[in-house]
Parts: C-alpha cells; structure tokens; sequence
C-alpha cells in the first residue's frame, strides 16, 4: 500500500502496482480455494501436520509467553488510575480479562503468531521453490502443495487457538500481579472476581477468531513462499511481505469478525 | 519413447523453443548441448510438464503428456526420474529420509525392501557411509550422486538429466558420467542429458541435439559434428573441446 501512495505520481508504475496488488489478492484466494478442495482428499498427512504443529508452536511459544504477561501487567498497571478517577477500582480484574479474553489474547497473539510463523514458512517454502525442490516433489509424482502447503495451514489452524488461551492466562496472571503490588488484593478475591464476570459467549468468540486467524498466518506465509521467484532475493521478499500481508489481513478480517460475533454473541 | 512434435515455448517476447520435432528411441541416450538460455532445461520441463508448451505434443511412452489429467500425469511420472542442475534434495530430509521419500510415497514396498533398496543405491553410487547425513553437510559431487541415487531409487523408464555435471571437477565429471552409464545399463532406461560438459557428453551419449535460436540445429551422432560446416557448431565443440581439455589438464 505504501508503494501505491507513493507511486501515485507516475500513473504507469501506479497501474503496475495495483495490478500487482489485485493479482495478489486473487492468487490468495485461488490459494485458499485450492486449500479447502485438497484438505478433504487422501493421503492425509497426520505425521507432518504433527511436525510442524511441535515446531510452530515451540518457536512461538517464548515470545508469546513473555507478551501474554506484559499485556496484562501493563493493561491493569494503564487501567487501575482510570478507574481509580472513576471509583470503580474494584472493576480492575473484570476489565483485564474481558480486554484480554475478547480482543487483546486473540489479536496480539496472532500478530506475533504471523510475524514469527508466516515469515518462517514464507522463507522455507521460497527457498524450496527456488532451489526445484518443490519441482522435485511434484515431478517424483509427489503433491507438494497437500504436502508441504496443506499441511502448514492445518498446523497453523490448530495451534494459534492453543497459544491463545495459553497467553489469555498468562495476562490474567500478569495481571494479578500488577493489581497485588498495588492494592494488595488476595488471589480468591482476584480469580472470583475474574470468572464471575467472564461466559462463554466472552470466550468463544475470541477463541473462535483465532481459527481464522491461523488459516490467514498458514494460508499468506505458503502463499508467498510457494510462489517465490528470482532466488535468495525472491526468498527475503516473500518472507518479508508475507509478514506484512497476514498482519493486514489479520485486522481487517479481525473488524468484521468483531462485527459477525457480537451480533451471534451478545 | 519420447516423441515431439511442433513444441514451442516462449516467456513473454522470448521465445527459447520453437517448433522444436524430436525422437528418442527407447534405451537411447540423447545429450542436448546448446548455449545457456537455449531452452535445454526449459525443454526437460516440458517433458516432465512442470512447464506447459505454449503449443506442439510430446509422447511419452505413446501417451500424449499435455492431455494428461493430474491422475494420469502422475502415475506417468513414477516411470520419469528427473536429475535437477541442483540436485534439489530435500534440506530438510536426511539422506536415507531423501531416498525412502518416493518409495513410501509412490510404492507399497515394505520396510525391509526399503532398507535394502536405499543401501543398494548408495552402494552404487559409492555413498554408503552418507546414510545419516544432512543435505548442508554434503559436498556438491556428493549431492549430485545422492540426487542421481535418489533419481534411480525407483527405476524409471525415462530419466532427464539437467546438468548433471555442471559446477563439478573433471575427475568428478568423469565418475559421474561412468556412474550415469553404468546405471542405466543396469536399469536399462532412456535419457536425455541436458549439457555443456564434452567430456560428459562423450561418455553418455549415443546421439547429440544441439539447440540455437530456440531451434535445433543439429541431430546425429557426436563424432559427425566435428564434420559439419555450421560456423556456430566449430566454435561450441571447439570451444567446449579446449574447456574439457583445460578441465582435464588442471583436473
């Protein structure tokens, strides 16, 4: 997008790239569309769907241990004076976990999931494209795109969900410490505090988001990976936009999902 | 075994084949020399259809490969060993993993089979201690002969060869050349060796094609080149003659 801003003066480099753009968007969607027709057929792949779920979720897992907690630290920490001004200090942990649970877990964790994930699986697949091995697989009578693509996606459905409950928790952790540093408030208190205002219809929606989520980081990292070009360049380029394009994606369709689950929701 | 008619191929307004006609025999081993960018490899791709011809056919074994369906394709291409100019193994795969990798994806071959099957190729390719290693721990003679092992693990009809010897030193050329040989007087298959390497070429080949301008300009035997009058074919093998010979020199 920022190529298009500033590419506006020249009006043939500006068609270009939004030709580039739209071709973008299509080449996804045939993607995705592929996705869904491959995902039902055999062989299913259960042995690598579990690989990259193991390696997924170990590479992400540190970085989104230390980001669930300083979102909750931080969050009560910015909240507590606001509520403080209003009286409503008691309101701290309702707040944090409704924050956290409903949009803050899913969005964050998933923007973190897509700069660490979808630039990984950009780069594996670009460098195998560029180097025929993914020409070797599809000449040795081998699908590499049920292989190495389906796989990935499934991988990335499944294990988004499962990081996000596990950085939920860890906010709510955080931030109980921050509100027990400050106002010495007691664990029980704390924890009823939090579940008596949180329901399903608080949890689900969040949690559910994160499904589409994981298909969008899977779906855009292979995308751009598989369709690398133009050697190691090509391979930093596809690794490099498919970080920038699964984050837009994530809070664009994140703004209508927010739309969608509060009309099932509430 | 492999025949084409009329095929033409072009990027953009490069056009790198062009009506190109073609017969290779079965058991025959054709080497395809021409500059780089003359549409050699571009004409193995087709062949195996990880590139579509803009238009002409090609028979593989009488079945026309562009009316294929991908079912169809597909079992075509477990008869089709394919040696990429990068050996193209799977980085992510030890050796054994990179050679069991067709046989338990394309073939119901038991464990033991496999095993026996694995140690058997490295054998022939001299690599048996390899067995474990990583594709990043290899040298680059040593990839290609565990790409060439892992090209001939399933006993194809047809192999295509794309510069099987590029980027390697004489000596290693040679083996590779004797290797490609030898293995298929023992698997008894087609191939066509895409090339620039003479001294390749003179141990493997039974019939040259020599590509310019998206065309071929020559189809024989390679000792009947040395005869023609073609300005372009004197300068490519006397050329290629004195790098051979050089390579050899310095090998």
């Amino acid at each position: 997008m920022k190529d298009l801003i500033k590419d506006q003066k020249n009006p043939v480099v500006f068609s270009k790239s939004l030709t580039g753009f739209f071709e973008t968007i299509a080449g996804l969607t045939f993607f995705s569309i592929r996705f869904f027709k491959e995902v039902f057929l055999p062989p299913y792949e259960f042995g690598e769907i579990k690989k990259h779920m193991d390696h997924l979720g170990v590479k992400t897992m540190p970085i989104v241990t230390v980001t669930g907690f300083i979102i909750g630290l931080v969050l009560a920490m910015q909240s507590q004076p606001v509520l403080m001004r209003f009286g409503a200090e008691s309101y701290l942990p309702t707040m944090v976990s409704l924050s956290v649970i409903r949009e803050l877990g899913p969005v964050l964790t998933a923007l973190i999931f897509a700069g660490r994930v979808s630039s990984g699986i950009g780069a594996e697949l670009g460098s195998m494209r560029v180097t025929e091995q993914i020409d070797a697989m599809e000449v040795g009578a081998i699908n590499p795109y049920k292989y190495l693509v389906v796989t990935r996606i499934i991988a990335c459905i499944l294990i988004l969900p499962i990081l996000t409950l596990y950085v939920n928790f860890l906010a709510i952790i955080g931030s109980y410490l921050a509100i027990v540093l400050s106002t010495g408030m007691n664990f029980q208190l704390y924890t009823d505090s939090v579940f008596r205002s949180l329901e399903f219809s608080d949890i689900i929606p969040g949690i559910s988001k994160t499904f589409v989520f994981g298909f969008i980081v899977g779906a855009v990292g292979s995308y751009k990976g598989y369709n690398a070009s133009n050697g190691t360049v090509g391979v930093g380029q596809a690794s490099t936009s498919a970080v920038v394009m699964s984050s837009l994606l994530i809070l664009l369709v994140d703004m209508v999902l927010v739309k969608i689950t509060v009309w099932i929701w509430v | 075994m492999v025949e084409i008619k009329n095929l033409s191929k072009a990027f953009g307004d490069n056009v790198v084949l062009d009506n190109i006609s073609l017969n290779i025999t079965e058991g025959d081993n054709a080497v395809v020399f021409g500059r780089s960018g003359s549409g050699k490899s571009v004409l193995l791709k087709c062949i195996s259809r990880l590139l579509e011809p803009d238009s002409g056919e090609i028979y593989v074994e009488g079945k026309n490969v562009l009316e294929l369906k991908l079912k169809e394709l597909n079992e075509m291409r477990k008869n089709i060993g394919f040696l990429f100019q990068s050996a193209a193994l799977y980085d992510s795969m030890t050796v054994r993993e990179n050679l069991e990798f067709p046989l338990i994806r394309n073939f119901n071959f038991s464990p033991k089979e496999i095993e026996h099957k694995v140690k058997d190729v490295l054998q022939k390719v001299g690599l048996e201690k390899s067995i474990e290693m990583m594709p990043a721990e290899l040298s680059g003679g040593m990839k290609k002969r565990i790409g060439l092992a892992r090209t001939i693990i399933t006993e194809p009809k047809l192999i295509l060869y794309d510069e099987p010897t590029t980027g390697l030193d004489p000596i290693t050329v040679k083996e590779i050349s004797n290797l490609i040989v030898a293995l298929q007087e023992n698997i008894n298959a087609t191939s066509i060796v895409v090339t620039h390497d003479i001294i390749c070429a003179q141990i493997v080949s039974d019939h040259a094609i020599v590509l310019k301008d998206a065309q071929i300009i020559f189809e024989g035997n390679l000792n009947e080149v040395a005869s023609q009058d073609d300005e372009f074919l004197k300068n490519f093998f006397t050329m290629e003659n004195l790098t051979a010979k050089n390579g050899s020199l310095n090998g």
